[in-house]
């Protein structure tokens, strides 16, 4: 490890870990943003689930890297490429769970909605989602740190990511840059990640947190005894 | 020309099927015969990890979920290409520099899938179980593993199809397999060979899918098939 090294190329890894939030945030939102219509209506309408899911089975086992290359000719070594790739990855992982989030939400609280006199638009926006979100941003978790982390195999077509330091440091053989570029993409992954679980606490503020619940239960055996 | 037009030129190109091949890059055969290997043992050895791990997890349940989601999810972060190249440097072409990227990459679907399998069990049936006599290692291996079997290949079919999907970018460091074609072809700039190549990897991958698909048939208890489809 050669500490020097990171003052010295501050700029250039800026830039690349810049590039690397483009390329690994990005796709996640767009795969959520495909992903909501396309699971309300496998959810609306099971006989569509099956067959969606057969295809999403086949795209995700399609290597990155192949993907990648098959974009090439209509997209060419450029960002656009890598994150296309990436989006279908994050719709493989994100589709399920919009389609459990909404089929897990309790008929009784469906039939409750419906009985108050909302609409199915109304009951979907302001009763099934909110009810799903804990689901599908499990979905996106996965999803934001797979791509995170996939990005950097966009280097291997030139796309600019913290691959870079991968291979760069390969060729140089200089080991620094490598845990130079995998801690980067480790933390921007698990920074990603965090920055959900917030999101999923601030949308979802009737959920029990976990201190809340073992005070609840201190509280209890307190007065229990 | 489209990829597809590109892909299907190159791989009907007959010398690429006998001859050493393109710039000695080894015939299809010998190369699809070696992705196989690059990624079966790697498979075999996460699943001798993850498997028995998941699998008594799960048994003891309690705590262990949280820890066991959120290290699989951290887990993932681990760029393979990373890893990979770091060993590369250290290691030079040892085999435990592409052996080991292939197993940590293979070792949280199938140790999460395991787990949940596992934890999932229906009480009741455990319950039976332990009721009818059964020691913890017949409740364990006689009902508990046949209960979790859906689950428990479906994180087999995701390491697989990782692992495979993976062993493509180990060719980067000079290994051999299908990634030959792509990682030499895109050194040289010519896109019939890397084209070829991907189309390959993912016919590969599919056929893995099916494979699994085929063997959940043979595997999973007559009585728990009917749920695996509607999963």
């Amino acid at each position: 490890m050669m500490w020097s090294w990171i003052p010295g190329n501050w700029s250039l890894i800026w830039q690349l870990t810049w590039e690397n939030t483009k390329l690994g945030v990005l796709p996640a939102l767009y795969g959520l943003v495909i992903s909501l219509p396309l699971g309300v209506l496998a959810a609306r309408w099971r006989w569509v689930y099956p067959p969606v899911l057969t295809v999403v089975n086949v795209l995700y086992a399609v290597p990155s890297l192949a993907l990648f290359i098959a974009l090439i000719p209509a997209f060419g070594l450029t960002d656009t490429t890598v994150i296309i790739a990436l989006t279908v990855f994050s719709l493989c992982v994100i589709l399920p769970n919009v389609v459990a989030g909404l089929r897990g939400v309790p008929a009784a609280v469906t039939q409750a909605a419906t009985a108050m006199g909302y609409g199915p638009l109304r009951r979907l926006v302001t009763v099934e989602l909110p009810l799903a979100v804990p689901v599908i941003l499990a979905g996106l978790r996965v999803g934001v740190v797979a791509s995170i982390s996939l990005a950097s195999v966009g280097q291997l077509i030139g796309v600019s990511s913290l691959g870079y330091l991968f291979i760069d440091g390969l060729q140089r053989s200089f080991p620094t840059e490598i845990y130079v570029g995998l801690f980067l993409v480790i933390v921007l992954a698990l920074v990603c990640d965090l920055i959900l679980v917030a999101v999923k606490r601030a949308l979802t503020p009737w959920a029990p947190r976990p201190e809340r619940r073992q005070r609840l239960r201190r509280r209890q055996l307190a007065e229990a005894s | 020309m489209s990829f597809f037009s590109w892909a299907w030129d190159w791989v009907t190109t007959d010398a690429y099927w006998h001859k050493p091949g393109w710039q000695g890059s080894g015939s299809i055969p010998q190369q699809l015969v070696a992705h196989l290997g690059y990624s079966a043992l790697p498979l075999l050895i996460a699943a001798l990890i993850a498997v028995p791990a998941g699998v008594w997890i799960g048994h003891r349940g309690g705590k262990g979920a949280v820890v066991v989601i959120n290290i699989g999810n951290a887990w993932r972060a681990i760029p393979t290409l990373g890893l990979l190249t770091l060993l590369a440097v250290f290691l030079g072409f040892s085999p435990l520099t592409w052996l080991l990227p292939l197993v940590v990459l293979a070792i949280p679907p199938i140790l999460v899938n395991t787990y949940e399998g596992v934890a999932a069990v229906d009480p009741g049936v455990k319950d039976a179980a332990a009721g009818m006599g059964m020691t913890p290692w017949e409740q364990v291996t006689r009902v508990e593993v046949p209960n979790a079997l859906p689950l428990i290949l479906v994180g087999l079919r995701t390491a697989a199809i990782f692992v495979v999907a993976t062993a493509t970018i180990a060719a980067y460091i000079g290994l051999g397999g299908l990634g030959r074609f792509i990682i030499d072809g895109l050194a040289s700039d010519e896109y019939g060979p890397v084209a070829g190549g991907a189309l390959l990897v993912v016919i590969l991958a599919v056929l893995v899918l099916a494979l699994f698909a085929g063997l959940s048939r043979l595997v999973i208890p007559a009585g728990l098939r009917k749920q695996a489809k509607t999963e």
